[in-house]
């Protein structure tokens, strides 16, 4: 009996576009926090880019009367409070958690089935065989506990001083529905509009992803998604929002936190220079190039994609490395900017400075008190 | 897992909510030869329909103020018999500007995003600062100029039948795969924006290429290119061209031509005009 019964496939939507989905972010270089207008204005003029499936944003700087604790943003589905309770007795048991609340939203905005979302600042409650994992790492683990073993559960976000706010809608409705041009500010504000082709347009699996301070939106298909999943389950990350822009997440929080290398080699890593032009680098160069993709081939990201990285302190943008996807960086006296388009930066910046598109492969790496953003600019049109 | 919003929550985020034209004339101000429009704010197919309106007033000139990245302007103005109208556009325009150009003339005080001309049939564009990827990707006919530099793939399956011949003149660089399956065409890469012995930024110059031809003046070593073109000198018919298309950069964009003519000046053709024919034979 081959097949029983007809399943008709949710990656089947009829009348389905095929576009790119919509990235933009902003830093203040030198740390000053400022409100979302530019972000949702800039997200806004791109609209075309997304398609209502999906939109969320990351601001860094958020919680500055929390920034010791880790602040939790935990998304509750299908109005399950069974889940809630739960979550919340797990919690208790692992945590100390100073500070609780369901996060505002305004309810004059109609969005699609909103889950409950709820934020907690906690502090690592340690047992005495935890002594010697240190608190990031415990982190890590209790979110991954949570999103695969609580049904209908997940953590949007998990940083210090960090937050992301996402759903199912465009970016602009996600932005008020959560009132994030009221009631916040950052120095970093990353945001997403998402078009998505191959999985499930839901809640979960609107960007930003986070683990820890780490954000990841992103333009693209990963199709190397299975292989660098299977070897991130090797390092206890386990993908659970049904979409390929996961993996990101977690390889960067293994490679630049844990294995604690520089963004710049990272980009290497995920986006490796071809073999013939590393053939051509000097000796030294050549046997970096080599040990990287040697050592780090299950990481490389295969397919066209353009991603926003951030965590405290830096934003990151970085395409393929046969630029499938576009992106363009703009800057203006200490604010830096990173957008699928360059229209959209024009928009918010009338009065913009430099606008430049690096090579595919080539990170744009944005620091606090830096100006290494600058650092692409030459080898960029 | 909730798989029913993607059905339930499908949008159609180009026609929600648009105006009608009798509502998108107030953001026009249109008299006998001239129509001036405000598109800020307007979604493109707004845009497009505006222009479209203004076309049909019988204007000559239209000046397009406050753009910021709506797309495909100046498509959908194919009005057979009717005069050829001047476009221009203040400042940045959105994805596949010129798409499908019917003869029309698109003036751009700013710079351009990604597919100038894709698919463009006739007609001019020029672009007075820089381009994104993909510029005039598929071009059939008429002419693109643009001031500064270009992304990746610009002149992608550029192609050419009997007297339509498509030509991309880029005053700056390129990044890689320029030229790419190009299949017809003329293509000039001036190099202004390199220092005096950079080499150009595109690597995979003319993969996959098959027809058409690339005038590229100043530096590029044999590794950047791809392996489907080859080096030829110049004759004197190559010559004829690319001086003529160079004077027509430096009226549009103000420059010097007899600089710029004194090269140096390298012709790329295709060693094949069938090169993955074996590919796929069996």
């Amino acid at each position: 009996m081959l097949v029983q019964k007809y399943f008709p496939s949710e990656r089947m939507v009829p009348e389905k576009d095929m576009d790119a989905c919509g990235l933009f972010g902003v830093m203040n270089i030198s740390g000053r926090r400022f409100g979302g207008e530019m972000a949702i204005n800039a997200i806004k003029n791109m609209k075309v880019r997304g398609s209502g499936l999906g939109g969320g944003f990351a601001i860094y700087g958020l919680y500055p009367e929390y920034k010791d604790y880790y602040a939790l943003h935990i998304m509750f589905q299908n109005q399950n409070l069974r889940a809630k309770h739960e979550v919340e007795a797990f919690l208790k048991e692992h945590f100390y958690v100073v500070y609780d609340e369901e996060i505002p939203t305004n309810p004059e905005i109609n969005v699609f089935f909103p889950p409950i979302v709820w934020r907690y600042f906690v502090a690592p409650q340690k047992k005495s065989e935890d002594q010697t994992v240190t608190d990031d790492e415990y982190v890590v683990n209790k979110v991954m506990y949570l999103n695969t073993c609580v049904e209908d559960a997940y953590v949007f976000s998990s940083g210090k001083d960090v937050g992301v706010f996402k759903g199912v809608g465009f970016p602009e409705e996600i932005a008020d529905y959560f009132m994030l041009d009221k009631l916040y500010q950052g120095y970093i504000w990353t945001v997403h509009s998402r078009f998505p082709t191959n999985t499930p347009g839901w809640w979960g699996g609107a960007h930003p992803f986070n683990i820890l301070d780490w954000t990841v939106v992103h333009n693209g298909e990963i199709s190397s998604y299975g292989t660098n999943r299977r070897y991130l389950e090797m390092f206890n990350y386990y993908c659970t929002l049904h979409t390929d822009t996961e993996v990101l997440a977690y390889a960067v929080d293994l490679l630049l936190r844990r294995q604690k290398l520089p963004i710049e080699l990272v980009a290497r890593i995920f986006a490796p220079p071809m073999w013939e032009t590393i053939e051509r680098m000097d000796k030294d160069q050549r046997e970096l190039y080599t040990a990287l993709r040697m050592t780090y081939a299950p990481l490389l990201m295969n397919g066209p994609f353009t991603v926003i990285i951030a965590h405290h302190n830096e934003m990151v943008g970085l395409t393929d490395r046969i630029r499938l996807r576009p992106i363009t960086a703009g800057a203006k006296g200490d604010l830096v900017f990173l957008s699928s388009e360059e229209a959209s930066i024009r928009a918010v910046c009338p009065d913009l400075e430099l606008a430049w598109t690096p090579p595919g492969g080539e990170p744009v790496v944005v620091r606090l008190h830096s100006r290494d953003h600058l650092l692409s600019l030459n080898k960029s049109i | 897992m909730n798989g029913l919003n993607v059905k339930f929550g499908m949008r159609d985020n180009f026609l929600d909510g648009l105006m009608p034209v009798s509502k998108l004339l107030e953001y026009a101000d249109i008299n006998e030869t001239k129509a001036v429009i405000d598109a800020r704010g307007l979604k493109h197919k707004e845009l497009n329909d505006l222009l479209r309106e203004s076309l049909q007033h019988g204007v000559s000139r239209i000046v397009i103020n406050n753009v910021f990245g709506q797309r495909y302007i100046g498509t959908r103005l194919y009005d057979p018999g009717r005069e050829k109208v001047t476009i221009e556009i203040n400042n940045f325009p959105g994805n596949d500007l010129g798409a499908f150009l019917n003869g029309h003339r698109i003036i751009v005080h700013g710079n351009a995003q990604d597919g100038v001309g894709n698919t463009m049939d006739a007609g001019e564009i020029i672009v007075h600062g820089r381009a994104g990827d993909v510029a005039a990707m598929s071009m059939r006919g008429g002419r693109i100029f643009i001031r500064d530099n270009v992304g990746y793939r610009a002149a992608i399956h550029m192609k050419e039948y009997r007297d339509k011949v498509p030509v991309l003149v880029i005053g700056g660089t390129a990044q890689d795969f320029l030229g790419e399956y190009m299949a017809g065409g003329i293509l000039i890469l001036l190099g202004l924006t390199l220092q005096e012995n950079d080499l150009h930024r595109a690597n995979y110059i003319g993969t996959g290429m098959h027809g058409g031809v690339i005038y590229l003046r100043g530096h590029v070593e044999q590794h950047q290119l791809g392996r489907e073109v080859g080096i030829r000198p110049l004759d004197e018919k190559d010559k004829e061209i690319i001086r003529n298309y160079v004077v027509e950069y430096c009226r549009h964009f103000d420059a010097n031509p007899e600089e710029i003519l004194q090269g140096p000046f390298i012709k790329l053709l295709p060693v094949s005009k069938r090169p993955y024919g074996k590919i796929y034979a069996y």
